[in-house]
């Protein structure tokens, strides 16, 4: 099981013929991800390390049965890159690339849920990794085991610090979802995937400052999650009107707080750690009794 | 980046938003000159990035040159909120027959577009939404099929418009869209839009948010960057490249991931308390897989603030694992050294992730006089919050 990702996955990579592209595909291979092909409509007919490059996603889908596309495509040509898999009907799309103009993300978002046939994940998102199963992205597959903790994060860094604390418990999945103001997949999706998912016990959610997105998971917990959960939000000290280092993560008049978000989750029995390390301590004495 | 009300109005100018003829001014000077030009009486607006200026005396009516001039050289210079004025707008005063609003902004929750519009203009809209919700209509917008005709007037409608303007309002609405799509901005707001007594509706304020992942496709958009209000270590941060915003305290920062560094600001924060409320001085990620020049690049401004008086470098290595990045830093010590930059400031590291007791074998061997190793983040954030209180 694990949620999205597993050992039936085969993966894609749009801009696998680029340096980054080309560096996280041997990445993700070396960590045995099923790495099936990759798009370059002006490289067709050459390979990265015997993996076949496709003119067009459909091409890739259609010769290897690809059912999961991870996506290194600069900004200016990540919207295109994006509905072309839309168009190809792809399932999942990871899209790691960082700097997407908000407009584009827009459109490419409503441009998938149109068509209705493909989960996006990201952008400016480190993807998502099935500890022991597969791994789309840039997420360091050496960290941890697989275990029955899964991970939602906004945040990159503070997934692997996560990861790494929690690493003889492991986990099932983690999902870097991504920190721009508009994103494919949320925390409520992540929630929402690991209750339904027989091989994950507890979660553990990481968020951030800007938006309500935090807000409106903790009212989705109270409906809908019986499993556990553990928060962690970063950017109490963030100054209003600044963005700290992600493109979303800025706190606008009296929206958006750390302090808002970190209340709204412990109104429905959340528990929040207050640094990294404690949140870490949190889920494991629910893992372990300890 | 947020845009001062000349520059909002200078793209709606450029969209087709009617707004009334002004000029911006450093000078009191100056705007003895653009009353005389505009040659009726006139408004001299601060230009901040803030709201509530006229309550705080930045906005005055001039009936003539004379008293523009004063009014300008009692506005510049204000301060407004922890801001200073440093330029004024003059612009035509407008009799003014009724005020509207109306707003175009990037929905996050909704991953869409929103628009706003109130027959109740002029005043906070955050107030009118909070107290008088009904009067604030809200229309999403679709981001492929963008603001029609048809959704223009669906919002004027929403927002009950009076009949007689309907037509006016619904031009602009599609205007101040173009501005949103065409600068790649995510809100653009006039408040008041207003009626003037000869049966006109236009822009009388402007504010505009655009996108900096944009920028590449908006070259004149370097022209708004606001240098004069940056703070100048922001300033040479930025010709580094590097993703750093200036705070108030004593504990420099850096570290590798937005998570992470605001993590890290808000664990020396509390650590900080311990010790006569010591704080973070600023926000500085370095990025993933960092390279020795960057960290120096970054240790370079860190230590070069004035105010910082330690600093905390914590990484998690990652694609980049804790051998990497310990050599790096020692490597980015010595690169400054043989730049001439004296090194003087205590350096608490924390190093975690892939390969980390390689990594902390290498700084221990190291045995550099100002770093100090300590292995969680959380006992890092105390120690370097100590010895920045000096104890």
């Amino acid at each position: 099981m694990a949620i999205w990702l597993d050992e039936n996955s085969k993966i894609i990579v749009q801009g696998m013929t680029g340096s980054e592209g080309t560096k996280h595909t041997r990445r993700m291979v070396a960590s045995g991800a099923n790495v099936v092909g990759g798009v370059n409509a002006k490289k067709a007919g050459e390979n990265v390390d015997g993996i076949p490059v496709f003119a067009s996603v459909a091409d890739a889908m259609s010769e290897t049965g690809a059912n999961v596309s991870v996506l290194f495509v600069p900004p200016r040509f990540t919207k295109d890159a994006v509905d072309e898999a839309v168009d190809a009907e792809m399932p999942l799309a990871v899209v790691i690339t960082e700097g997407v103009p908000v407009h584009d993300t827009a459109e490419f978002f409503q441009y998938a849920e149109n068509a209705g046939t493909t989960r996006i994940i990201g952008p400016n998102c480190p993807g998502i990794i099935s500890p022991g199963k597969s791994n789309a992205g840039i997420i360091p597959a050496d960290i941890t085991k697989a275990g029955r903790i899964g991970l939602v994060s906004k945040s990159g860094t503070l997934t692997y610090q996560m990861m790494y604390e929690l690493r003889d418990i492991g986990f099932s999945t983690c999902v870097g979802i991504g920190g721009d103001p508009i994103i494919g997949t949320t925390h409520i999706d992540g929630l929402a995937a690991f209750q339904e998912d027989p091989e994950t016990d507890a979660i553990v959610m990481i968020g951030e400052i800007g938006g309500d997105a935090e807000e409106r998971a903790a009212a989705f917990i109270k409906d809908n999650v019986t499993k556990p959960v553990v928060g962690y939000v970063a950017g109490f000290t963030a100054p209003e009107g600044k963005t700290m280092g992600h493109a979303g993560a800025i706190v606008s008049g009296s929206a958006g707080t750390a302090a808002a978000k970190q209340e709204a989750l412990e109104a429905v029995g959340v528990k929040v750690g207050k640094t990294p390390s404690a949140t870490a301590a949190l889920m494991r004495e629910i893992m372990t009794g300890k | 980046m947020d845009l001062y009300e000349y520059q909002a109005k200078h793209l709606f100018d450029a969209h087709g938003v009617p707004v009334t003829p002004g000029e911006v001014c450093t000078t009191a000077d100056a705007a003895h000159e653009a009353a005389r030009k505009i040659g009726s009486a006139v408004v001299v607006k601060a230009q901040v990035k803030t709201g509530g200026r006229g309550k705080a005396g930045g906005v005055k009516l001039a009936d003539d040159p004379d008293d523009a001039q004063a009014k300008a050289g009692a506005i510049l210079g204000m301060d407004i909120k922890g801001h200073t004025v440093h330029k004024v707008l003059v612009t035509a005063a407008s009799d003014i027959a009724a005020e509207y609003y109306v707003s175009f902004l990037l929905d996050r929750a909704n991953r869409t577009f929103l628009a706003m519009a109130s027959v109740e203009g002029g005043m906070d809209i955050e107030e009118v939404a909070a107290t008088k919700p009904e009067a604030l209509a809200r229309i999403r917008v679709d981001a492929l099929e963008g603001c029609t005709e048809a959704k223009a007037r669906e919002i004027a409608d929403a927002a009950a418009f009076p009949e007689e303007i309907k037509d006016q309002v619904v031009s602009i609405l599609q205007q101040l869209w173009k501005v949103l799509v065409d600068e790649d901005a995510t809100l653009v707001e006039v408040n008041p839009l207003i009626l003037d007594p000869q049966g006109t509706v236009l822009a009388l304020d402007g504010k505009v948010t655009l996108d900096g992942n944009a920028d590449y496709r908006h070259a004149s958009h370097a022209d708004f960057e606001d240098r004069d209000n940056t703070d100048p270590i922001e300033l040479r941060a930025k010709e580094f490249d590097l993703n750093y915003v200036k705070l108030q305290g004593e504990v420099g920062i850096i570290g590798n991931g937005a998570g992470l560094v605001m993590s890290t600001l808000d664990v020396v924060a509390y650590a900080g308390e311990e010790f006569g409320g010591v704080k973070p001085a600023n926000f500085l990620d370095i990025g993933g897989g960092a390279s020795a020049e960057v960290m120096a690049n970054g240790l370079d401004i860190v230590l070069n603030d004035p105010e910082v008086k330690s600093c905390f470098v914590n990484v998690f290595g990652g694609i980049t694992a804790c051998d990497a990045v310990a050599n790096g830093v020692l490597k980015a010590l010595e690169m400054l050294e043989a730049n001439g930059v004296e090194l003087t400031k205590p350096i608490v590291a924390r190093i975690d992730g892939n390969n980390a007791v390689e990594g902390r074998r290498i700084l221990n061997d190291a045995n550099h006089p100002l770093i100090e190793l300590v292995e969680t983040m959380d006992d890092a954030a105390r120690r370097v919050a100590q010895l920045a209180a000096g104890k």
